[in-house]
């Protein structure tokens, strides 16, 4: 797809997003906005899914095919919109987002059988731990595929990440991409202030691993640079981080920057102004 | 009384081993994971002979259950072990959303349970587990009586699809039950039919059990014996049908006596019929270092203990 193109989605999944948030009155948009260009040229162009009819076709195990987990499990928004426009359940579905009998819980959760989502995730340090173990699935089936997993930067003060950082280099997984988004946001405030991680890509790189960096996360043509220099460093003993700076809740300027989006819903005005704020490029579900 | 004999005694730990061992040749799937504790889980054939299906995870469980989640998207069937505290207790979240509430296809294996790891003392003895474990929807909870059943647990397991709690110990026991038994994961064993009261026993206690049996029987009291290794499903029409016979219970288990065998029997009488019950469990506390004969003996988990809480029972019917 052209960057252009892929910019006119990436419009429709931060309108799904606020529209969707608004719509149940509760979830997180700040980071879903923030990560709308990776999740985007994750599933537009730089993943490799199985495909039957130019429509994705979903099956567990994923063999021969890409993985994605998101492991920062809140910001699940952006991702149910981007697997609905992808094709893999139907657009109006994203309407039923965090309503009863829906299957777009809160967090995201393999429980109701959504296509695209491959493990529960919400209770934050998980994810790393199990793309790891997906991806070393992979290479005892012989699989070329690619295991990417998204991680929020206040998550690194979970334990569990640095366990998972530990074993990935001594194992060698190196069929595997994990980001950080750095938007500097959590819940409490700045992550200076609440909880310094100080500098990620020097504690990941003394780990043992690969560390590039994507400056402007919310540049379309950036994110795709950098998916492919991450690529191309796969298969050397050596597992990626990509350190992905994002702003959060980008692309509504008055949810721009802030922790205070992080798990707010606009009300009928706000959401008004942001939709003006974003075209309606492929059709509101 | 059935006469019950054995010929050695044996850990159940390395009758997962011997499980292992078999699985590794019989099902290329199955991985092996541990957090550093190889020797204690008797993992050493397997490996010899799997190199490439065994992942050393260090001392790191969480990373171990989440790995173990991962792993079989991809169709792998991992087996993830160590110590029974820290395979449930100290990852309990990561069970929950990885493995139980995504209904993953993880063998969660546990040593060293209970009281009779003995000298290391409580920090390690985990007498919480099975209550852990059972709450968690969908997750079967499996807790085999000697050296024989667990091995046949363990294999019997890998062709279960689903999360299974596996849980076994460090004491060396009479091996006594079947080298080439068939495990039915959810069927109670019956170990001996009686009629004046219904022993239900888990684990190590079920050769409590069974001595206990043959104690009560030199009193003229004939009691059934029954072994549940599978604490859920709980095989609830072989509890109801035994109670029916005798009117009274004993549940024998080693593990607190809130939450465990003893509360998922008691659910099934107050439900569907109304009998005295004793638990030999440990009395809502932790243990404690000693041998494991001292702390069964000072715990109240012995054969002369299930025998007092027989007489109670039957004296309440």
């Amino acid at each position: 797809m052209e960057i252009e193109q892929l910019e006119k989605v990436a419009s429709q999944v931060r309108r799904d997003i606020v529209r969707m948030v608004h719509g149940c009155q509760s979830g997180h948009p700040g980071g879903s906005l923030g990560c709308t260009e990776l999740f985007v040229a994750l599933y537009f162009e730089r993943l490799k899914l199985k495909e039957e009819g130019g429509k994705p076709v979903f099956d567990m195990n994923g063999t021969d095919e890409d993985l994605f987990f998101l492991s920062n499990g809140h910001i699940s928004p952006v991702w149910y919109s981007t697997l609905a426009r992808r094709g893999y359940f139907p657009v109006e579905e994203l309407a039923t987002f965090r309503k009863l009998d829906s299957r777009l819980q809160g967090h995201p959760t393999t429980h109701e059988h959504l296509e695209g989502i491959r493990i529960a995730s919400g209770s934050l340090g998980q994810g790393l731990s199990v793309a790891l173990g997906a991806a070393m699935a992979k290479k005892l089936n012989n699989d070329k595929g690619i295991v990417y997993v998204l991680m929020g930067d206040g998550e690194q003060q979970e334990g569990q990440v640095w366990e998972a950082v530990t074993f990935a280099p001594h194992h060698e997984v190196d069929n595997l991409i994990a980001f950080i988004d750095l938007n500097g946001q959590q819940i409490d405030g700045p992550t200076v202030k609440v909880m310094n991680n100080r500098d990620l890509g020097k504690k990941y790189e003394a780990f043992g691993w690969e560390v590039i960096s994507i400056e402007e996360g919310n540049d379309m043509a950036a994110v795709l640079k950098g998916l492919y220099e991450a690529k191309s460093r796969l298969g050397h003993g050596r597992p990626i981080l990509v350190l992905l700076h994002t702003g959060m809740g980008y692309g509504v300027d008055f949810m721009m920057g802030s922790h205070k989006w992080h798990g707010v819903a606009p009300n009928d005005e706000q959401l008004a102004a942001a939709l003006g704020q974003l075209e309606e490029s492929l059709g509101d579900y | 009384m059935k006469k019950y004999t054995f010929t050695e005694k044996k850990d159940t730990r390395s009758g997962f081993g011997a499980g292992m061992h078999e699985l590794g040749q019989q099902n290329p799937n199955v991985v092996a994971l541990c957090a550093d504790l190889v020797g204690s889980l008797k993992l050493e054939p397997f490996i010899k002979e799997n190199p490439d299906r065994f992942i050393q995870c260090g001392i790191s469980e969480a990373n171990m259950i989440g790995l173990s989640a991962g792993l079989t998207i991809g169709g792998k069937i991992p087996f993830a072990t160590t110590f029974a505290n820290f395979a449930t207790g100290r990852v309990y979240d990561q069970i929950r959303q990885s493995v139980a509430y995504s209904n993953k296809n993880v063998k969660i294996c546990a040593s060293h349970a209970g009281l009779t790891l003995g000298e290391d003392g409580a920090t390690h003895q985990i007498l919480e587990d099975l209550g852990m474990m059972k709450m968690l929807p969908g997750m079967t909870v499996i807790n085999p009586c000697d050296y024989n059943q667990t091995k046949a647990a363990t294999i019997a397991i890998a062709d279960y699809e689903g999360p299974v709690y596996l849980r076994f110990g460090r004491p060396v026991i009479p091996v006594f039950t079947d080298a080439d038994q068939k495990f039915e994961i959810g069927k109670a064993w019956m170990v001996n039919e009686g009629t004046d009261v219904s022993i239900f026993a888990t684990g190590h206690m079920v050769w409590e059990a069974i001595q206990a049996g043959e104690m009560l029987e030199a009193e003229g009291i004939n009691a059934e014996i029954i072994n549940i290794h599978t604490i859920k499903p709980l095989d609830e029409e072989a509890i109801l049908k035994s109670v029916e016979k005798t009117g009274c219970v004993v549940s024998a288990e080693e593990h607190n006596r809130i939450g465990g065998l003893g509360d998922s029997i008691a659910q099934v009488l107050v439900k569907h019929k109304l009998a005295p019950q004793e638990y030999v469990a440990v009395d809502d506390s932790f243990g404690e270092s000693g041998t494991p004969a001292q702390l069964l003996e000072k715990y109240g988990l012995t054969a002369k203990h299930i025998v007092e809480a027989a007489k109670r029972a039957i004296a309440r019917k």
